[in-house]
């Protein structure tokens, strides 16, 4: 076993240069953004020697970006600097709502989305929330950037879509135009201070008598990994969002969740209450939209 | 194994230490630095016996690398106090038994300077949720929600 080792690299190409050396050499090295999760990785199951690259110094992964078109949010900035940027709450509340939820005021001090997405945790709430949103994935690797999908981002339980000598620097997603917005909703047994049992974000996009025109529904914590659910978004797509709409969005989602039974619910439980998240998200994002201009 | 030199701020005063890649900024106060303040509870950002703050952002130390502190602004609990005495949150948290083992007593002061400098006048809920991330097994917490209440008023309205 060999010793630890920390490096800091100040730009993307650097990181990536440093990732492809170790992957190069088949040394481990482990990318560091909060560290919310990768400290207490160290401290119990894994605890092997590894070099941790801390991306914090490089500018990309710290930056945000509000454009016309697209809000760029780095992989690095902690969900309380999120939280504190007013025009990105009002404009991404259910994203912001999502990261809100992790944690305490403590680890919100440190934890960031790209670490919450990387993590590929089946709980992670923003995975979902980001999903609705459209977000998009800026990875850097040996031959350039390209962009993932967030729901093509997850392919396991702790497992992601990254190749070795790959980082996520950020995350794209389409500035809401008009009236569009989006919600998150998630159930656990307390107020705060749990993980998800079930997790719901939705995004609608209305036109100006209040149809729905566009939708992204994406579900959490009840399968291997969150899931966008098409056939909920086309089940409210050319509704008002009546009562009728949001029945049939949630019975898409319950159909399209696939569970397990743990201690914090069972498989028909998590069924039913992932069904409930998305009526009530759908309704929340719903008003949300209505409340801006068209 | 080689070493790291790290050069940062505790509690105003400029800081030179040696660590290893995985210790954590918890491990090097307390056990490099001799800053005994700054509790270990769980060492899995639970419990919030080791509130810090990094940049005036709250933060666990045990969940940051001492390494990650070079060039950042630290303040323990140590750094709370001033020479001419207890800061108000201390004061309170005495005047209103707010602690029985004193375990989770530094993160809870910590956190709530936090907490006021950025709410100073919180409401109960803003309370309990900003002080979520600190445990106490003795109080039940209700005398340390008063505590803070207490002082959030006095340095609202100073005598």
């Amino acid at each position: 076993m060999g010793a630890f080792g920390y490096v800091a690299p100040t730009s993307v190409d650097d990181v990536v240069s440093v990732l492809g050396q170790f992957a190069a050499r088949g040394e481990r090295a482990q990318v560091l953004a909060g560290g919310t999760d990768l400290l207490v990785q160290l401290r119990g199951l894994d605890r092997a020697a590894r070099t941790i690259v801390d991306i914090k110094k490089v500018a990309e992964t710290s930056r945000l970006a509000i454009g016309a078109n697209e809000v760029f949010i780095g992989a690095a900035i902690p969900s309380a600097a999120l939280n504190e940027h007013d025009e990105l709450v009002a404009l991404l509340p259910g994203l912001l709502e999502a990261a809100d939820l992790i944690g305490s005021t403590q680890i919100q001090g440190r934890a960031t989305l790209g670490g919450n997405l990387c993590n590929a945790s089946p709980a992670g709430d923003t995975i979902p929330a980001m999903i609705a949103t459209g977000a998009v994935c800026v990875i850097a690797g040996a031959k350039g950037q390209r962009e993932l999908p967030v729901e093509q981002f997850v392919v396991g339980v702790g497992k992601n879509a990254l190749q070795p000598g790959e980082f996520l620097v950020g995350l794209k997603i389409p500035r809401p135009a008009g009236r569009t917005a989006d919600a998150y909703l998630r159930f656990i047994p307390r107020t705060e201070m749990d993980i998800a049992v079930a997790g719901c974000g939705v995004s609608v996009s209305l036109d100006k008598s209040g149809r729905c025109t566009a939708a992204r529904v994406a579900i959490g914590a009840v399968a291997p990994t969150a899931l966008l659910v098409p056939a909920a978004a086309e089940a409210l797509v050319g509704s008002t969002l009546d009562d009728d709409a949001l029945a049939a969005a949630g019975a898409a989602c319950s159909a399209a969740a696939s569970p397990i039974t743990d201690k914090r619910g069972t498989v028909e439980y998590r069924r039913k209450v992932v069904g409930v998240l998305c009526r009530r998200a759908a309704a929340i994002a719903r008003d949300r939209a209505l409340a801006r201009q068209a | 194994m080689s070493k790291i030199q790290v050069t940062t701020s505790v509690n105003g005063e400029e800081v030179e230490f040696l660590c290893e890649a995985q210790q954590t900024l918890l491990d090097v106060l307390r056990e490099t630095l001799g800053r005994t303040g700054t509790k270990e509870g769980c060492a899995t950002g639970d419990c919030g016996a080791c509130s810090v703050l990094v940049d005036d952002r709250l933060i666990c130390a045990c969940l940051m690398l001492a390494v990650e502190a070079g060039g950042h602004e630290i303040t323990t609990i140590e750094g709370i106090a001033t020479d001419e005495g207890l800061h108000p949150i201390q004061q309170k948290f005495l005047e209103h038994a707010a602690l029985q083992c004193g375990i989770c007593t530094p993160g809870l002061i910590v956190a709530t300077k936090s907490l006021l400098d950025r709410h100073p006048n919180p409401d109960e809920t803003t309370i309990r949720y900003w002080l979520a991330g600190n445990l106490c097994r003795c109080t039940g917490y209700d005398k340390i929600v008063r505590a803070v209440q207490d002082v959030a008023r006095d340095l609202a309205h100073p005598a």
